[in-house]
């Protein structure tokens, strides 16, 4: 009984979608008969058809009046707490800017780390974050001074803070070789001293001496670039790592990683290291965290239709005047947007043609716009 | 004789550069004079003012087309300038032309060989990306070989080329002139000019330097005639008059063979003016002023910004037929009905033709004239002209009505009309209602379909337009009515509910009242419900059974209410659970949703209606007030709700206490500072809730709590915040900062953490606050201000650019989703080809299809 219900519902594969299909495997109880399954699955069908959008139906208004209309009820406030432990993200209606402008590099950068299974004990995971946390020169120094009348600096190492990041006075000494050009390093009088000298010696090489320093401080030696921060946190009986600052293309390269849930908010690194459908599927993801933060409802089909507009190029583009709306093929329909002066003389020059099959052309020109009811007409035949 | 015009369908528009052929060709006149006007105020022949280029004073005959003021649409005329100049907004383009050119033989510097190589990476990127990132394609592989300098073709030395902004040119230290300029771009070649992604067949580069200026028609730039009958020019007048002089100027320097000094001083004042009137807002250039200082506003200025052409009178369109007012609400309207106001039913008119049938009909209306009010105030003859019905044409009138005449007759019950509320933000901001004409002033509307056009009744202002033609009346009815908007596309709920009132009377009758017979006649009579066949005949009946007589015999829903009872309508019947706002409301459950399903959108319009109106009357018969006594807490109450403050409060000092000491455990990723604010913040929130947990308990029953636990307004928050304790201020999720004096007001002391010290409000509304504590509600309240203010045109614009960059997104007849080039964005919409507003929630409601095939059988 149960297998023929199953063949009955997955004989309308073709005619359903799949979401449709499966809630009908789980809805449908296996001790119905079968007749009394397919008239179910008849009216599914029936009601499925009715509810199919109409040709004509301007479903890019409707998307873009569905989002709009609930921006206005969203909050301004950037930060917000999620929980007491975790970092602060950029939410509410910046952050939907955010996405929807696919800036380049966004206010609060983050990733969510996933370990494999049999990594992913607590101690585990605390090391993992450990290694990756970019940590610079400065964290482990006590103190750092300048020798004008030598020409030298040196260096304090904190060994128990170098310790920790599995360093020692050696080790750092070595790194510092092959970053510092102009300067020879060498031991210092105590075991956790670097002494820097100048190899030049000339005597208005003073600034130089003074700018080592601050380059000093800024040296990587551990860790991920990018990766500021690190915070280890249970979520549902698992632990995941977030971090600010993101540095997908390396996390992933890692043995420990879990690549397919490790996941990243920052839309240009993924279409840089996964591709142009990822991308989509993160601005969906993406815009519904926020939506659903806010206590909003809008239907995916909408957000769906935005992130295919912002990716159909195969690029990444954001929704302005440089991104989605140069696509356009109307020239009325850019200038109506902004910088009208400027489209109007490169199309001049490059001579396009303006074919008025869009809305705002025909607005402006008070003709019927070609959507909706707008759509059909009648061709007479001459005799 | 009005011209009569023959309107086609413009099937496509083409831009390209004017030459200066097609300027002389186009031009009904050729200007030679700065002067206006002669001494009689005639305008003077070759004048910018030349009645060839169009005429805008009454009496005037427009010399090339022979029409008056407001048939004739102007025409242009053409300047002929002494010396060519650059056109400012092609500078960009002259310059990448004469980097990538040769001086003498103007072939693009790039060898014969490679030529071919290069064409098609060229225009794929003119064609992906722009035209701009074509140039700078150009530009980046031309000085791969310009290393060289010289021209690969003709071998001649290439110098450098600078441009001295704005639009000075040099070739190493010598200067350009436009002259020379034109020369060379003359000698560029069609073949080289695709490179760039010019239209080589359609446009010639040297167009670009002008030796003609088109003069726009008088009619684009009238003149206005102030009160002390000066003329006042227009702005574009102005600066055309400047470039006239100044152009005869140079002429007559020429001709009389001045000092080179001199004529190259008038052509940089001809190139200044000629530059300004294109654009008056070039950075390096000052501004062409008024002689009293004001900048005028020339071509770029007209068609920019939200004020401009395109903006402002292109996009955006004005109507006659309309009107705006107050609205007022009025529970007793339909859903799909407005009430109009009698003066304005007699402005707002609809054309109606006669025929052989309605002659009589419309005969009537013609009579009765514009004054009395089902009337008329125009006729319009088969001919096209329009006349008014006034008392002495009425006689001249009525006799000459006969079929093929259009009466404008005033607008009546069950027209349709747009009604309108801004801001206009999604599709039921504008939904068509039927007119209904009642006195007073202000527009009427039901109060259930405030929520879709965000309306409320503080003085909130409304549009109507009333459509003219049938098609648009039909189409108006069909896709546009109240009860085809009752879903939304947003979330596929639905987005009309019933508010208030409505919703406390309909909870208090499911949950509490019984009523006799008679009075249960007299409550559904009340509403419009005359089948009382579905109340049962009994002595008392209980309000859930009034309410079931609503509703329709065979409608079965199962749902929760508010509290998270179970809702269940069996065959019509109510027998459980409550109605609120879960169910009546908008945006909310799927009652509503499911009555549309069921019954199709006029049959759920009427039953809201009635529904409200039910509510409505149960509230008028029962009573319901609110007092300030409503907030009382009884003694025994308010004593727990100070003890449970009184603990938080306790536990907020133990953590400042536990901190003093060094004893306080740093949160993971946080400094022990941050800790303590944010234990603090917890704690202190916590207050506020378990209070008005308390005090919730123990209050009694009444009306502000009704409205709470029905959602018609208010919570149990807003209660508890009135009678029991208003809680932590917060700003910017933390408590009120110290900021640069360490502490918050000079009430406090210096570094003082104690609640009381950081925006903690201890006192109710009711009980009145301390001055400090009302100090820090103040100042989240205006941090809130301030968010709205701020956040309106934000979302504002971010809504601007969606709907424009994707309005000529739809959906074709095989159901993919191309935008207007035919580019295909999605296969199927949203994946499955549904229309969220036809469907529940987003998606086919299975279980409800399961439920009822074999529900059925059982």
């Amino acid at each position: 009984m149960k297998k023929e219900i199953e063949t009955l519902i997955s004989s309308f594969k073709d005619r359903l979608s799949p979401t449709i299909i499966e809630k009908a495997m789980n809805e449908i109880p296996t001790t119905v008969s079968k007749k009394d399954a397919e008239e179910i699955m008849n009216l599914i069908l029936k009601a499925t058809v009715k509810a199919k959008v109409a040709p004509g139906e301007c479903v890019g208004l409707v998307s873009a009046e569905s989002i709009g209309e609930p921006g206005t009820q969203m909050t301004l406030n950037t930060f917000h707490f999620a929980g007491v432990a975790e970092m602060n993200v950029t939410v509410g209606l910046p952050r939907l800017i955010e996405i929807f402008d696919a800036r380049k590099t966004i206010k609060t950068p983050m990733m969510e780390i996933y370990l494999k299974e049999g990594h992913s004990s607590l101690e585990q995971v605390k090391t993992f974050a450990k290694k990756i946390k970019e940590t610079l020169l400065a964290e482990v120094l006590s103190d750092v001074s300048v020798d004008i009348l030598d020409q030298k600096v040196s260096l304090q190492i904190n060994e128990e803070a170098a310790k920790s990041y599995g360093h020692d006075t050696a080790q750092i000494l070595k790194l510092l070789k092959t970053k510092l050009k102009t300067f020879s390093t060498s031991q210092g009088e105590s075991s956790n001293e670097i002494e820097l000298t100048m190899k030049s010696a000339k005597t208005d090489n003073l600034k130089e001496l003074h700018g080592v320093k601050g380059k000093l401080m800024k040296i990587k030696i551990h860790g991920m670039k990018g990766i500021k921060q690190v915070l280890p946190v249970e979520r549902s009986g698992q632990y995941v790592i977030l971090t600010s600052g993101c540095n997908l293309k390396e996390v992933l390269e890692l043995d420990e990683v879990d690549s397919l849930r490790t996941s990243t908010n920052d839309l240009y690194e993924i279409e840089k290291v996964l591709g142009i459908e990822a991308t989509r599927n993160a601005i969906i993801e993406e815009t519904v965290k926020v939506i659903e933060a806010q206590g909003l409802n809008i239907d995916i089909r909408h957000i769906m239709l935005v992130a295919d507009i912002m990716c159909v190029t195969g690029v990444l583009k954001g929704i302005t005047r440089f991104g989605v709306v140069k696509e356009k093929s109307s020239v009325l329909a850019r200038a109506s947007f902004e910088t009208p002066v400027k489209h109007m003389f490169t199309s001049a020059m490059a001579g396009e043609v303006d074919k008025l099959q869009s809305v705002v052309e025909n607005v402006m020109i008070n003709q019927p716009v070609p959507v909706g009811t707008g759509l059909p007409s009648l061709i007479t035949k001459m005799k | 004789m009005r011209p009569q015009f023959i309107s086609k369908k413009v099937g496509s528009i083409k831009f390209r550069i004017l030459s200066p052929k097609m300027i002389k060709s186009m031009a009904a006149a050729k200007i030679v004079t700065p002067e206006l006007y002669d001494r009689e105020g005639y305008p003077v022949d070759g004048g910018l003012m030349d009645t060839r280029l169009g005429v805008i004073d009454p009496g005037l005959v427009c010399k090339t087309d022979g029409l008056r003021l407001k048939d004739t649409l102007g025409h242009f005329g053409y300047i002929e300038l002494a010396r060519p100049v650059i056109h400012i907004k092609f500078v960009k383009q002259v310059y990448d032309f004469l980097k990538c050119t040769c001086n003498s033989c103007g072939r693009i510097l790039i060898p014969q060989k490679d030529i071919k190589k290069f064409s098609e990476i060229l225009t794929t990127i003119g064609e992906e990306q722009s035209m701009q990132a074509q140039h700078r394609m150009v530009r980046e592989v031309v000085t791969k070989y310009k290393g060289k300098g010289k021209c690969p073709h003709c071998a001649a030395k290439q110098g450098k080329i600078k441009l001295e902004k704005p639009y000075t040119f040099y070739e190493e230290d010598h200067k350009l002139s436009p002259i020379e300029l034109r020369a060379w771009l003359e000698k560029i070649q069609d073949d080289d000019l695709q490179l760039f992604g010019m239209d080589s067949v359609a446009i010639r580069p040297e167009w670009m330097v002008l030796t003609v200026l088109q003069i726009p028609p008088v009619t684009m730039r009238p003149s206005i005639t102030l009160e002390s009958g000066e003329r006042s020019e227009d702005d574009l007048t102005h600066k055309l008059g400047d470039v006239v002089r100044i152009n005869q100027r140079l002429f007559e320097n020429i001709n009389a063979g001045a000092p080179e000094i001199i004529i190259e001083d008038l052509w940089d004042l001809l190139q200044y003016h000629v530059t300004t009137y294109f654009d008056n807002s070039i950075a390096q250039l000052p501004p062409a002023r008024h002689r009293g200082g004001q900048v005028l506003k020339t071509l770029t200025k007209r068609i920019k910004s939200k004020e401009g052409r395109i903006r402002h009178n292109l996009a955006g369109k004005r109507t006659d037929f309309s009107a705006r007012t107050v609205i007022s609400p009025d529970p007793l309207i339909g859903l799909n009905e407005v009430g109009v106001p009698e003066k304005m039913a007699k402005h707002l008119t609809i054309p109606e033709r006669i025929t052989e049938w309605n002659k009589e009909y419309l005969l009537e209306f013609v009579k009765r004239g514009p004054k009395v009010y089902p009337g008329a105030n125009y006729i319009i003859r088969p001919d096209g002209k329009r006349k008014a019905i006034a008392d002495f044409t009425m006689d001249e009138i009525t006799e000459e009505l006969t079929e093929g005449y259009i009466v404008e007759r005033h607008l009546l019950d069950g027209d349709i009309a747009l009604f309108n509320r801004q801001p206009s933000l999604h599709r039921m901001s504008m939904m068509a209602h039927k007119v209904r004409v009642l006195p007073g002033k202000t527009f009427r509307l039901n109060p259930s379909v405030c929520h879709p056009y965000n309306a409320d009744f503080d003085g909130d202002e409304m549009n109507l337009h009333v459509p003219q033609t049938e098609e648009a009346r039909s189409e108006a009815q069909v896709l546009m009515l109240v009860q085809t908007q009752l879903i939304s596309p947003r979330d596929g709920l639905s987005v009309v509910g019933s508010i208030h009132d409505a919703i406390t009377g309909n909870y208090l009758l499911t949950k509490e009242l019984i009523l006799s017979y008679p009075e249960s006649v007299d409550l559904l009579y009340s509403c419009g419900v005359e089948d009382l066949s579905r109340l049962p005949k009994k002595e008392k009946l209980d309000g859930k059974e009034v309410f079931s007589a609503l509703l329709p015999k065979d409608f079965t829903f199962y749902g929760k209410d508010k509290s998270g009872n179970q809702v269940k309508i069996i065959n019509g019947k109510l027998t459980s659970g409550l109605m609120d706002k879960a169910n009546l409301g908008e945006e909310s459950g799927l009652l509503l949703r499911n009555l549309y399903s069921q019954y199709g959108p006029e049959f759920t319009a009427e039953l809201l209606g009635k529904i409200s109106k039910l509510g409505i009357a149960v509230l008028l018969r029962r009573g319901f007030s609110i007092g300030i006594a409503d907030l009382d807490l009884m003694p025994q109450t308010a004593k727990l709700v100070a003890e449970s403050i009184e603990n938080s409060l306790q536990k907020a000092f133990n953590i400042i206490e536990q901190h003093a000491a060094g004893k306080l455990q740093a949160l993971p990723g946080r400094t022990v500072e941050e800790t303590l604010e944010l234990r603090m913040l917890e704690v202190l929130n916590k207050a506020r809730n378990k209070s008005g947990e308390v005090a919730m308990k123990q209050i009694k029953e009444n009306a502000a709590l009704v409205m709470a636990r029905s959602g018609a307004r208010g919570n149990i928050l807003n209660i508890a915040q009135m009678s029991a304790i208003t809680g932590q201020q917060a700003l910017r999720g933390r408590r009120i900062d110290h900021g640069f004096t360490n502490r918050t007001l000079s009430y406090f002391k210096v570094h003082d953490i104690s609640p009381a010290a950081r925006g903690f409000i201890k006192n109710s509304f009711k009980s009145g606050l301390n001055p400090a504590e009302f100090f820090f509600g103040a100042m989240t309240g205006r941090d809130a201000l301030m968010d709205t203010a701020l956040r309106t045109p934000k979302s504002g614009y971010l809504y601007r650019r969606l709907s424009n960059a994707m309005q000529d997104l739809k959906v074709e007849y095989d159901h993919t989703v191309r935008d207007a080039s035919g580019r295909i964005v999605q296969f199927q919409y949203g994946e499955d080809g549904l229309d969220v507003s036809k469907t529940k929630a987003g998606s086919i409601d299975v279980k409800e299809i399961v439920q009822a095939v074999i529900g059925e059988k059982q």
